[in-house]
């Protein structure tokens, strides 16, 4: 055996060598021979009738190709974007689901919304052509919020779907939830705004397709989270390519977010147009281009009530949300607010009643989807406000009325009343653990240190679990899934005992070639630098459903756990054979195949070259070759938890909110990588605290023009914004994954939010304020200060 | 980007017989606003005139009672000059706070004031402190080039060559950054001079302007409580996404505390 690296070491990231020195391999940097490129014409307007347009000047321009439209798509009789979720209301009525052209028809819904795609010898060319193209538009009022779109006389965005409502989604009894109010000694009120983000990966999407008219073979790069998706969901159901005629590759890819784990309409187009022009293209979207075109998340109003006892125990609570869905259904669009968000209210607590309602509301906005976390971190910001909320006017202490209503250990599997059966947890243990950790004992004399200095100090806590492995297929099924959600693995060994990993996956920053390659050298005995991880090809990899949802470890390790387990088996009868032994005598350790009780012993390399030179081999009954595959379909959801603990200073003369301390400590189940979590953790802390503090994508209503179109109005967290975080992880383990992982991919970003905006309405509880919306801005802070028409001292 | 030509003469005189004889030509001095605009195919000028092949137009001179800044002179370099740290240390401190080190290595002191960004940094020390525009032809004072919104007083082909600071007995600058952009949400500079007290506000208004009610107040008594009390009318101030008017007359009051703090620091 050679240098095995395994399970809860920390080597440095085998992919890091090539991004640091500049050799990766990304979208924008392949090329293609003949290889044009694209331009979207995009609507400059929320809402507009497309009365006709004149490629004539744009068809004239230098180096132009083809001009293509919304017309182009219909006469070729192409399929709308599908929306991979149906979901239904409360009496089972599906949801409203219009169309979704590639190229818009007869329609704008929002500004990005794709007019016409322009194809040209150069991009400079494309872009210049685009300008030239004239679309005759009739302004329509639009409509982006969702108060606002769903009251009487608001401009509607589709002709038969009334009050812009695409469904009146529910979960919960809610006349249990009635009858628990009725007897409630205390109800807690509170009505809140999620505010809509967006994602911002650091690489812009792009794209670049190409039709082989020798094999009749599509091949299509792009910028995605799920290759083997988008060749079903395009291949299938849009542009009628059969399976086996599509390549989708996903190369390197520079974060996502979610951002790209949709099936986009530029992917459409762009494939569908090769073949077309006969010529490869290539697009690359402009920061700007990604503002108004890629998915946006979160966008949520929300009124909250939590019943109590007099002994401030949860009896019930009641959550009524509108949800933004923007001009159209993306791919997972209506399952976040509903599937990932009501069965998510029950939190870490034995609230026995809960009732969620959600109207999910299309208005004229880019549409919205999954962003991490996704559904989870906006019902964790509504419980743990809430739960504060409740304390406060109880007179209470948080952490106490948290202990209360806290699920013990002991209780797991623990089921709640909205669906989910968490397995495993303990939500007191990761509670005792930040308390200590953020050294909450000395806050007083940290708080009277700021006072001396004029600031207000705060601290926050937010005590939180989410679903995440997405997902049982089976029960996704039932909520309106129309996919399955397992993961496939292949572990190829080859002669010399080196290996390969095939996996459905995707890498765009998680480390999998690490992590993965980390399972394989602890399971097979090999060396760490002997394993390579193969992702992000439908011609490469067998299947897979891709990376989201934190599932690649929970869903995607536990294939490839359950293919080496078959390889060892597979091991195991050659090593029999070899060795004059009984099968069920072998046994395999560190790499070797001994026979328990002798000396006797081949090695995993010995094994493997048996395997494909096989003149001593048991032919009769054993295949050659050394090559296991494995589809693993998780039988629940995973549940990682935990404690966030935010400390804020406010500075009142400005209104600024300065972060001075994040403690979290994390129940992530087994961790295969300390640092790579430790390093997950961060990122997600940091978004959370960028949904709290800074990121807020605003819309004009009535234009429907996107105010923070760039990074110079969308405030982005950066490094100056963050303190030393302490991250620390008190894991039990999950009871039904193969290795016990519950995943840490979005934990940050579900925790965070709640623990920094209590912090600081802690800070500024002595003046009266009992609620911040997000973000809590210099100027938000400001002018709930002067609306507590309490005077702010001016020296 | 679009299509242009582009000069890199080595003479002034070369450089404005350029600008005057084509018509939609435009200066590029560090290019730290001309070229994400040129990117964003939002500007498109038939040629740029690169000032950067001119002698003479970096670095910075001792002159006594007033230093002199080059207009190709880059904000690193105003920032970490030794000089300008030792005559007018809230000059440094207003260089060290723009963009960002990319930004402040490329981005010139010329080339900021002729933009007249109204969140610029700039423009509040060269008013606050009365400063000398030199240009290619005269010599022109901070009160009578800033002319609001993007504009100046320079004429087509007129390019700046300097920027002249008489040296103050204090000065101090205050900058709240916008959260995204970081550039002044509110910027403040206060200098005292023998003959009296000057304040420049930026980032608040169209354009950058002063307060005389503080600089009487400040004249009188330089410190931050002379101020504390002086608000600033919220007619022809900014309101926008992340900040409406009444927060940025309240951030002027505040920063120009905090300037006085910072010149007598």
């Amino acid at each position: 055996m050679g240098n095995v690296i395994g399970i809860g070491a920390s080597p440095k990231r085998k992919e890091d060598q090539r991004f640091l020195t500049g050799r990766g391999n990304y979208v924008s940097d392949i090329k293609r021979p003949g290889m044009t490129a694209g331009a979207f014409v995009r609507s400059p307007h929320g809402h507009a009738i497309l009365r006709g347009i004149d490629k004539a000047a744009a068809l004239a321009a230098p180096g132009v190709i083809a001009v293509l439209t919304g017309d182009d798509v219909k006469a070729d009789g192409l399929g709308s974007l599908p929306c991979g979720w149906g979901i239904s209301d409360a009496k089972g009525v599906p949801m409203k689901e219009p169309p979704f052209p590639m190229l818009a028809q007869g329609k704008v819904r929002f500004v990005g919304d794709m007019v016409a795609f322009v194809i040209a010898e150069t991009p400079e060319q494309a872009n210049a052509a685009a300008e030239l193209l004239t679309v005759e538009y009739e302004v329509l009022p639009s409509v982006v919020g969702v108060l606002e779109a769903v009251r009487p006389g608001a401009p509607q965005l589709f002709d038969d779907v009334p009050n812009n409502i695409c469904c009146d989604w529910e979960l919960g009894d809610k006349a249990a939830v009635e009858a628990a109010f009725r007897k409630a000694a205390h109800v807690a009120k509170l009505s809140l705004v999620n505010n809509r983000l967006i994602g911002n990966p650091m690489e812009p999407r792009a794209a670049i397709a190409e039709y082989e008219p020798g094999t009749d073979r599509f091949t299509l790069w792009t910028t995605s989270q799920f290759p083997h998706v988008v060749r079903f969901l395009m291949g299938a159901l849009v542009l009628n390519i059969p399976q086996h005629k599509l390549r989708v590759v996903a190369p390197d890819v520079g974060g996502g977010f979610g951002v790209k784990q949709f099936h986009y309409g530029e992917e459409a187009v762009i494939t569908w147009a090769a073949k077309r022009v006969m010529r490869p293209i290539k697009w690359v979207a402009s920061r700007s281009e990604g503002y108004v075109s890629d998915r946006h998340g979160r966008d949520h109003v929300t009124e909250a009530e939590l019943a109590l006892d007099e002994t401030g125990k949860f009896l019930a609570f009641r959550v009524n949300t509108l949800a933004n869905m923007g001009g159209y259904l993306s791919t997972f669009g209506p399952n976040i607010p509903t599937n990932l968000y009501g069965p998510l209210l029950g939190g870490v607590y034995t609230t026995p009643a809960i009732y969620c309602n959600v109207k999910v509301v299309f208005t004229n906005t880019v549409p919205v989807d999954a962003y991490r976390g996704a559904g989870r971190p906006e019902a964790t910001f509504v419980l743990e406000r809430i739960v504060d909320v409740a304390a406060s006017e109880m007179g209470i202490d948080r952490v106490e009325i948290r202990r209360r209503n806290m699920i013990p250990k002991e209780a797991y599997p623990y089921q709640t009343p909205v669906l989910v059966q968490y397995d495993s947890g303990d939500p007191m243990g990761c509670l005792d653990g930040a308390l200590v950790a953020a050294d909450v004992k000395n806050f007083g004399i940290r708080k009277s240190e700021s006072a001396r200095i004029g600031k207000f100090r705060g601290l926050g806590y937010s005590t939180y679990v989410e679903a995440c492995g997405l997902a049982p297929s089976r029960f996704a099924g039932r909520l309106g899934a129309r996919g399955g959600l397992y993961e496939s693995a292949t572990v190829r060994v080859h002669p010399t005992g080196q290996v390969t990993v095939m996996i459905g996956t995707h890498n765009h920053g998680q480390g999998h070639e690490t992590t993965f390659a980390q399972i394989v050298s602890e399971k097979l005995g090999v060396s760490f630098e002997n394993v390579d991880i193969v992702y992000g090809d439908t011609d490469r990899v067998q299947f897979g459903m891709g990376t989201y949802g934190s599932r690649s470890l929970v869903v995607g390790g536990a294939a490839l756990s359950k293919a080496t387990d078959k390889v060892v088996a597979k091991g195991k009868k050659i090593a029999a054979h070899l060795l004059e032994a009984a099968e069920m005598d072998i046994q395999f350790e560190a790499g070797k195949f001994s026979v328990a009780g002798t000396d006797r012993m081949k090695t995993f390399e010995e094994i493997a070259g048996a395997a494909y030179v096989p003149h001593d081999y048991p032919l009769e009954v054993l295949e050659p070759g050394l090559e296991e595959q494995a589809y693993y379909d998780p039988v629940n959801f995973t549940y990682p938890g935990g404690c966030h603990i935010a400390e804020v200073e406010v500075d009142p003369e400005t209104g600024t909110v300065t972060l001075v301390n994040y403690t979290a400590v994390d129940d992530v189940g087994t961790v295969i990588n300390p640092m790579i979590v430790e390093g997950q953790l961060h990122g997600g802390i940091v978004q959370g605290v960028g949904q709290a503090l800074f990121e807020n994508a605003v819309y004009d209503e009535g234009s429907g023009q996107l105010l923070s179109g760039s990074l110079m109005d969308y405030c982005m967290p950066r490094a100056d914004h963050m303190p030393m975080m302490t991250v620390a992880t008190h894991s039990t383990l999950c009871t039904h994954t193969p290795m016990g992982v519950k995943g840490c991919g979005e934990v940050g970003t579900i925790g965070s939010p709640a623990a920094v905006i209590n912090a600081v309405v802690d800070a500024l509880s002595h003046l009266g304020v009992t609620h911040v919306d997000m973000p809590a801005t210099p100027n938000r802070i400001w002018r709930l200060l002067q609306n507590a028409s309490l005077p702010v001292a001016a020296e | 980007m679009k299509p242009f030509a582009y000069h890199q003469p080595d003479q002034i005189p070369d450089a404005a017989k350029l600008l005057a004889s084509i018509e939609d030509s435009k200066l590029v001095a560090g290019g730290m606003t001309l070229i994400p605009t040129l990117k964003q195919r939002l500007a498109s000028p038939v040629a740029l005139v690169d000032l950067s092949k001119l002698g003479n137009l970096k670095g910075i001179t001792d002159d006594g009672a007033t230093i002199t800044i080059g207009a190709m002179t880059p904000h690193a370099v105003v920032a970490a000059s030794k000089l300008v740290q030792a005559k007018i240390p809230g000059l440094a401190a207003l260089a060290s706070m723009i963009g960002d080190p990319a930004v402040r290595s490329r981005g010139t002191i010329g080339g900021s004031v002729a933009n007249n960004d109204p969140a610029a940094d700039y423009p509040a020390g060269v008013l606050g402190l009365g400063a000398t525009i030199v240009t290619s032809t005269r010599e022109i004072a901070a009160d009578k080039f800033f002319r609001g919104l993007f504009e100046t007083s320079l004429e087509t082909s007129e390019i700046i060559t300097a920027i002249r600071f008489p040296v103050p007995l204090k000065a101090g600058y205050a900058k709240f950054k916008a959260p995204a952009s970081r550039y002044a949400l509110v910027g403040v500079f206060v200098a005292k001079f023998a003959d009296g007290v000057r304040v420049a506000v930026t980032g608040a208004g169209s354009g950058v302007f002063r307060v005389p009610p503080m600089e009487a107040a400040l004249s009188q008594n330089f410190h931050p409580s002379a101020i504390a009390a002086i608000k600033i009318d919220t007619d022809g101030l900014t309101s926008d996404i992340h900040a409406e008017a009444d927060y940025r007359a309240h951030l002027v009051t505040v920063m120009a505390k905090r300037a006085v703090d910072a010149a007598l620091s």
